[in-house]
This record gives structure tokens, sequence and C-alpha cells, in this order.
């Protein structure tokens, strides 16, 4: 199997299941955008030469329960006001962002292949005045969830059912801005927000204990206001289950720590920190592109 | 484009009364609020150094307080106008400024958002306080940012017709509300236009091109410089980004040289803009009057008046650029 071969050369769009599917059909449903979500990621990056595989593979499952089955936002509603808003604060993840915007209609997967290259829209970290479905300019970490904040405040003065949704990494939330945010998060009762960490454990270069631990972040985050769940971020049926279940407290915002592994569910690069941002060569394309071939969609929940 | 616009009839810029430009900015806001239902406050703390209590009693929910957070104060305001609110944020300019410097280039001028940052209290306005609350560096710093317009209006008039200008104009905005009180300028029906300037006194000598807490001393320059046969231009430059590149390369040909004047850093400011006009288009010789340094303690006035920006220290330099000229 080489880069070019004809069966990723394209990609489904694979859009949602009417809200009447059953669990079980949602679930199979997400497990597979998710799959290929990350065979057109692998290919990005690999094309580009460069992007973030690690943190894209760990926040891919979030994405694609959020787009298939939870965020109230269309390819033709993108600037309709009252959509559900989705943040990415961890902007460096553009790559992930931008094959699930494929994967539901909001870009043509042709314009994958433009991925950093000179010119293209598509730049390393996500540009919403250029590229539909994005909500903000995100990549400096710890802008996110402010952003979140404010909007979920403008739904509230609006009397409107609009959810806010923001992934932040958990790296960032080293970043103070994240926790000014969630003191104005809890003093506003913007119970419309949920706040979706994705819990790899590893930064830039070590893991988030060896450089400025975070736990007990659970603790840290009811000290702040915020009704807290833990989940499997990679097991579709619990992100579903608790995605579009929020809020679990009136008045309280909601505050996800989805437990993921970097590089997920590839065996070469999961809970590897050296792929955070190593770009896979031919050999390990290929290996990769095999083991994602291998998943079954009915085993991931 | 230049337009003359008369000022009103006064013996001297320097008796007339004087205002604190806040008091403008909270009737204005108010106003645009009454009219407008998207218009929202957003402050860091900063309600009674807005001066928005009334405010706050007219219009409860449509003041957002995030507390001492300019951080998220600024992200909270991208995320309301992502709401389709029009967030005008009033806080303290230094803090605002460089407390949330990515915040206002990532989240409202790259993300565009509409959201108006109201420098409160800028320059050296706090005196005494010292150089941690002097706001000389927000002209500066924002200049350098994209897809951002800045305004330094120089009276009550000027602040009021910007802050309409920017209610119903689409994008970022800086807007700078001086505290240090200040003469009116202009008369009632003064339209502002983001990039055009004012020349509030005609003259072929020498220009001077000003704007804020410093015009009407630049006018009063002027004053005194007429009575010593000095002819002065003086030029209203509100909004120091998009400058008004015409007026500045007419003042280059037409007179014998430029002094800016501004209450903000001599790095970057209205000067550097000025000068980076003159430099590419029409050379000419150019003193640039600001804030070279951390000041020490003193007033705002004082220390305007150290910097060479008294009336008479604004005159000396012009009176020296005509005496040097070669032309």
């Amino acid at each position: 199997m080489t880069a070019l071969s004809p069966e990723h050369a394209t990609m489904p769009v694979l859009g949602r299941l009417s809200p009447y599917a059953t669990r079980d059909e949602q679930v199979a449903h997400i497990a597979e955008v998710a799959r290929q979500i990350r065979i057109q990621d692998l290919l990005l990056v690999h094309h580009a030469g460069a992007g973030h595989i690690g943190g894209d593979f760990s926040a891919v499952d979030v994405l694609a329960t959020l787009y298939g089955a939870v965020l109230n936002v269309t390819p033709e509603a993108v600037d309709d006001p009252e959509r559900d808003r989705f943040i990415l604060s961890k902007g460096h993840v553009a790559g992930a962002l931008y094959t699930t915007l494929v994967a539901f209609g909001f870009l043509e997967v042709a314009e994958l292949a433009t991925f950093l290259k000179p010119l293209s829209r598509l730049n390393g970290h996500p540009n919403r005045t250029k590229v539909p479905g994005v909500e903000a300019n995100t990549g400096p970490l710890g802008h996110g969830l402010p952003i979140a904040v404010g909007h979920a405040i403008s739904a509230k003065l609006d009397v409107s059912r609009r959810r806010t949704y923001v992934l932040t990494g958990d790296g960032e939330l080293q970043e103070g801005s994240n926790w000014e945010a969630m003191m104005a998060a809890s003093q506003y009762e913007l119970d419309s927000l949920t706040v979706i960490v994705d819990r790899n454990r590893l930064q830039q270069g070590a893991t988030t204990r060896e450089t400025n631990d975070l736990d007990p972040l659970d603790q840290k985050a009811a000290a702040f206001g915020f009704a807290v769940v833990e989940v499997n971020g990679h097991d579709h049926g619990e992100l579903l289950d608790v995605l579009s279940s929020a809020p679990f407290r009136p008045g309280k915002p909601t505050f996800v720590i989805a437990h993921t592994h970097k590089g997920h569910p590839i065996s070469f690069m999961a809970d590897n920190v050296a792929w955070h941002h190593k770009v896979p060569n031919e050999e390990q394309l290929a290996q990769a592109l095999d083991e994602l071939s291998l998943a079954a969609p009915s085993t991931s929940s | 484009m230049t337009t003359t616009d008369t000022p009103p009839a006064s013996d001297s810029i320097a008796d007339r009364p004087r205002f604190d430009c806040r008091d403008a900015y909270v009737r204005t806001l108010a106003d645009l609020a009454q009219a407008d239902h998207r218009i929202v406050g957003v402050v860091n703390d900063s309600v009674g150094s807005s001066k928005l209590d009334a405010f706050k009693k007219a219009f409860p929910d449509r003041l957002i307080n995030v507390g001492i957070a300019e951080q998220d104060m600024v992200g909270v305001a991208a995320g309301l106008a992502n709401g389709g609110r029009i967030p005008f944020v009033s806080a303290a300019s230094c803090f605002l400024t460089g407390r949330a410097l990515e915040q206002i280039k990532a989240d409202v001028a790259y993300s565009d958002r509409n959201v108006k940052l109201c420098g409160m209290s800028p320059g050296m306005a706090y005196g005494e306080l010292g150089p941690t609350h002097h706001s000389i560096e927000d002209i500066a710093w924002l200049r350098a940012i994209d897809n951002m317009i800045i305004v330094v209006p120089a009276s009550p008039i000027e602040t009021a017709a910007a802050m309409r200008w920017a209610a119903v104009t689409h994008g970022p905005a800086f807007i700078r509300v001086s505290r240090m009180a200040v003469p009116e300028i202009y008369d009632a029906d003064y339209e502002f236009v983001p990039g055009r300037a004012h020349t509030v006194r005609a003259g072929e000598d020498v220009t001077i091109i000003s704007n804020g807490t410093v015009l009407w001393r630049a006018i009063a320059a002027s004053e005194q410089l007429a009575t010593e046969g000095i002819s002065v231009r003086v030029v209203s430059m509100p909004t120091v980004k998009p400058l008004d590149v015409d007026a500045v390369i007419a003042a280059a040909r037409e007179t014998k040289g430029i002094v800016t004047a501004e209450e903000a850093t001599t790095a970057g400011g209205l000067g550097g803009a000025v000068a980076e006009t003159v430099v590419q288009h029409h050379p000419t010789r150019m003193t640039i009057l600001g804030v070279p340094e951390f000041a020490p303690t003193g007033s705002a006035g004082f220390l305007l008046d150290r910097y060479g920006m008294s009336a008479e220290g604004i005159a000396e330099a012009a009176r020296a650029l005509v005496a040097g000229s070669t032309r």
C-alpha cells in the first residue's frame, strides 16, 4: 500500500446519521468516521511533510463524536447565529480539524492536498476568515476557553439554547488564561458550556507530570465550579453519552476529562512523545494505514 | 484627504473649559446601547475607573465583568462577538494592551472579530502611579498588528464620534479615551472618518501634527507662534492607523518641516507613522515629540511639559525647524 493508492485518494462525505438512528448505529458510524479521518490525516501529514499527528490522533475521536452526533452545525449552517459553537483551542491539530470538516462536508477532500502548501488556506493553524466551520483563529495556547466563555455568555444574553464546546490540550492548561476563564464560567453559571480536555498526558517535549503536573485535575476543575466527568476519550459510546448529556448540574459548566493517548491507535506512535510532530516515512505510513484498515468500526466501542 | 474646520470662536484654546473624555464615553455608550441591543460593555473590574456605574444600573446584564483578568476579558469579548454582540471593552489602556496583547492579535485582529477596544486613561494619565500604569506603548504595539484601526481622540466630541463610527462599522478598533481633561476643539457636527486628518489651523511655515491630549497644546503653540509672525499648520490626526498619508505628504511639501507631538512613546507611535510616510514620499525635516523613557514621578501635565510638550515646548521645536530650514 502506498501513499497514493487510489483507495485513499478520495474520502467519502460521511456526514451524520438521522437523529432517529439507534445509539449502536450512531456509535458504529462515529467509529467509522474516526477511522476515515485518521487515514486522511496520515496522508495529509505525510504529503505535507509536517503536522502534529500525535495530538491529532488523540483528539480525532472527540472531533468525530462532536461533529457526528452532538453539535448542531452543518455545512449549510456555518453562519446560522443559532448554531452550536465548537472552538478548537489546541489549534496545532488543525490537520485533524480539516480532515474532520472534510468528513462532514464542510470542505472538499481534494483541498487536503494543499495543507501547508504556499498560499493554501489550510494553514498550520486554523483561520476562520478563510475556512468554513472554523470559529476562532487559535494556535497560541490558552485562547479557546475564554472565547468559548464569551460565546456562552452571548447565548445566555440571547436566552438561546445554542451550546458551546471547546477542546483544549492538557499541557495547554498550564496557561493561566484558562483558569481566568474557568472562574468567569462558574461566576456566570454557564451550563451551556462544555470544556473537553484531551488528557493525553504528553506535551511537546515530555509528560505533563514531568513538566508542570496538572493533577489532581478533576479536583481543580471541581474547585473552579465545574461539573467534572471523566471518559475514555477513544470510546465513542462513552463520548457520545457524555457530550450529548451535558449539562450534568444545573447552573454549572461541564468539564470533561477525556483520557486519551497521543498517536492512538497506531502501535508505534501511541504514547510516544517523539510523535508530537514527527512525520511518518513511506514505511511507517504503510504500516499505520495497514493497522487502520484492520480496525473494525464495531470494536471501537 | 484633508478638511479644514473652523474652530469655535475663542481667544485662546488654553482658556477654554476642559473635560474628561470618559464622561463623553459613558454617555455615548449608553446612547448606543439604548439604540442597539447587541452592544455590551466588557470590563476587568474597571467599572469605576471606566465611569460605568450608571451604565451598569441601566443595563445590568450587558456589562460583563470578568474580574481582574485581561486575557480572559479580551477572549470573552471575541466570543461575545462570535455570538453576534458588539462588545466595547473598557479597561485601563496599560493593562488592556499590555496584558492581553496576544488575545488582541489572535482573537480580535487576526480572527476579524467585531470588538471595540477602549483604552481608558491612556498615556501618562495615571501620572504619579508611574510607568507600570502609564500606557505610552499601546499605540506602537497595536500599530504593528494588521487589521486594527487606532483612534486617539482629542476631545469629548471626537471621542463620541469615534465610538458612534465604531458601533456601526464591522471590525476591530482601538480607541484611546483620555482621562486628563482637554478643551473641546470641534463643533457638534464633527464627523469622524478613519484615515482623515483635520487641518485645525491653516499655515505655511511649519506643520505640527498631533492628536489626543496634546492637540490643544499644539494649537496653543500655534497661537504663540502667530504672534511672532510664524504661520503654523496644525493637523489633527485622530487615526494613527490608517494614517492620512495625503495630509502628511502635503505638509511635507508645502511647509518647511513637521513636528509631531503625542502622549506616547517616541518609538513607533504617531511620530513613527509620520516619519515612515515622509521618508518614503517626500523627505523633510522632522522633530518627534513624545515620551522617550520610563517617566519619573509626576502628574501627566507635568510630564508632558517635561518632555517638551507644553505650548512653549512645542513652539520651540517648531521655531527650530523654521530656523534650521535651508529652503
